[in-house]
């Protein structure tokens, strides 16, 4: 479990003037995967980058594991490890040289670092490409070898920064499931675009919008703090259900969401058995939240009164 | 856990210089090269007669190009690669990322050194003295390239305007200076010019030593104070004002 606090964290560019970062506040105890999601100009990268000591913020203070991060960056770099977005392999070095100098650089003995870059090169299941050069790689294999980078070193604290970008739907799913092997000892930090990833990885969730963090919990959390934990989807346009308690979203021509409690959810099912339409009953997914949350889910009025 | 500095020092020595040598030998090749053409033209052109002023420029020349280098290379990995970023979030410290990628210039050019080294013994019949005041003189050559490489290659936000830099770094460190021959052959007011170099007083005082030419005991110390002035100017410019963790 590591703790997390930001107090009144802003970050403005000077240059352009922009503001990546206004107000943000946090407390939490976060373990395993803390995932940070929003659309691009967020703050995401920024925060990440405040985080891990590679950006200092306009003002506001941040403490991790105990350490302000902000005054005293010296003092958690020994317990952190990062990949960049956009970062790639040195590439006149081969995958397990690229791996060894990293661990040097973090001070490691050179017959340690040796060890330790094989075992991760082993864990991640990529050992044949230890000689091989990154122009001769695969994308998803030189992501993997980024990721083995930080996982071989002895960091507590992994940040990643949109790992899966531009991997093919079976890279992406191995990398997951390195990810939810590293969550067993680290505590991971990452971004992503992809909301069906953050649903599937994450213990915690911090939704960024505009630069300001909107909410941060578990995904049940969530739910529960847009009032909305379920989704009755219905397949019927036409159908009639007066009294509905919930939001009403009109995905298609023949397609109803009503977004609601489970006590409501209960009630209207009960009515659709009873007119034996079509229908189905989820926890409202990650997407659904995050549109709500940002205000991209407008509900429609018209086909609530017609219900 | 006990953290290393040799190691901290060797990963850059290894990543900048052995592996890049170990898995592209032409790079090798090409640096050996490098200064090697021009101390070619300055020989035939001068019929012979610069070509003991032409190895002690070379030698030099070579330490310039560490600095150069070193810009370009730290560019590329801090912008394409993004291995600065890496190493801030981690324990090494700024000051040992940089001896260690100076080190590794130094590694990529000991060939070169070993090489214009023995052409200084066969050729140029220098005393102990002479040979100190030029190795002395390569270290702070040496020190002011690789600290202004440094500079430059942290605040470049691309590479695009890391070759900028490096373009007007070489205009200054290596065009500018008479440093294959000798200054009086550039004719007023250019020498003037010349002059805005801190190579200039490095290949001066180099030159001055072989007794090629004859500078005043003022002209002496007044080049090695401009010189010794520049060199920590650039490495308290290196180590004050280089931007590592970004703000």
């Amino acid at each position: 479990m590591v703790r997390i606090i930001c107090k009144g964290l802003y970050k403005t560019y000077d240059k352009a003037g922009t503001k990546a970062l206004k107000n943000v506040n946090l407390d939490i105890d976060a373990k395993g995967i803390l995932t940070l999601i929003g659309r691009n100009g967020a703050g995401k990268t920024t925060f990440i980058r405040i985080l891990s000591t590679q950006l200092k913020p306009t003002r506001g203070k941040v403490i991790l594991d105990g350490v302000d991060v902000v005054s005293q960056p010296e003092k958690i770099r020994n317990k952190i490890a990062v990949i960049p977005q956009d970062s790639s392999l040195v590439p006149w070095m081969t995958a397990k040289q690229n791996i060894l100098v990293y661990l040097l650089w973090r001070g490691f003995k050179y017959k340690d670092a040796v060890k330790r870059a094989e075992s991760a090169l082993d864990t991640m299941g990529i050992r044949e490409y230890a000689d091989k050069l990154p122009r001769k790689l695969s994308g998803g294999t030189r992501r993997k070898v980024m990721v083995a980078t930080v996982l071989s070193s002895e960091a507590e604290i992994i940040f990643l920064d949109e790992p899966t970008t531009g991997l093919d739907p079976v890279s992406r799913r191995e990398l997951w499931n390195i990810l939810n092997k590293m969550k067993e000892d680290k505590l991971i930090i990452l971004t992503t675009h992809y909301l069906e990833e953050a649903e599937e990885l994450s213990d915690d969730i911090a939704v960024l919008d505009r630069g300001r963090l909107l909410r941060v919990g578990s995904i049940n959390q969530l739910r529960k703090s847009i009032g909305y934990p379920y989704a009755v989807r219905i397949f019927d346009g036409g159908l009639k259900i007066p009294g509905i308690r919930g939001k009403v979203i009109k995905k298609d021509k023949d397609t109803l969401q009503i977004f609601c409690t489970e006590k409501e959810a209960d009630r209207i099912a009960d009515r659709l058995i009873r007119s034996k339409a079509r229908f189905s009953i989820n926890p409202t997914s990650l997407e659904d939240i995050f549109y709500m949350l940002i205000g991209d889910i407008k509900e429609d009025i018209h086909e609530k009164e017609q219900a | 856990m006990k953290r290393s500095r040799l190691s901290q020092l060797s990963a850059s020595v290894l990543a900048n210089a052995i592996y890049a040598m170990q898995n592209f030998p032409v790079m090798l090749i090409n640096t050996i090269l490098a200064p090697f053409g021009f101390l070619l033209i300055i020989f035939f052109v001068s019929h012979g007669t610069l070509l003991n002023v032409a190895i002690i420029g070379a030698l030099i020349m070579t330490m310039v190009t560490s600095g150069t280098s070193l810009q370009g290379d730290l560019t590329h990995l801090k912008n394409d690669m993004k291995l600065q970023d890496m190493l801030v979030s981690s324990p090494v410290s700024p000051i040992i990322y940089i001896a260690g990628m100076a080190l590794s210039e130094i590694v990529f050019s000991i060939p070169n050194i070993v090489v214009l080294g023995l052409l200084a013994v066969v050729f140029i019949h220098m005393s102990y003295v002479s040979a100190a005041i030029i190795a002395a003189v390569m270290l702070l050559t040496f020190a002011f390239s690789v600290s202004l490489g440094f500079f430059i290659s942290t605040i470049s936000r691309d590479i695009i305007e890391g070759w900028a830099f490096m373009g007007l770094i070489s205009m200054l460190l290596a065009t500018l200076p008479p440093v294959y021959y000798p200054i009086t052959y550039i004719p007023l007011p250019f020498r003037y010019l010349a002059y805005l170099s801190p190579t200039t007083y490095s290949a001066m005082i180099a030159q001055n030593s072989i007794g090629f030419l004859s500078l005043s005991s003022s002209g002496i110390y007044l080049s090695w104070t401009i010189l010794l002035g520049i060199s920590f100017f650039i490495l308290f410019l290196g180590i004050k004002r280089s931007r590592w963790r970004e703000g």
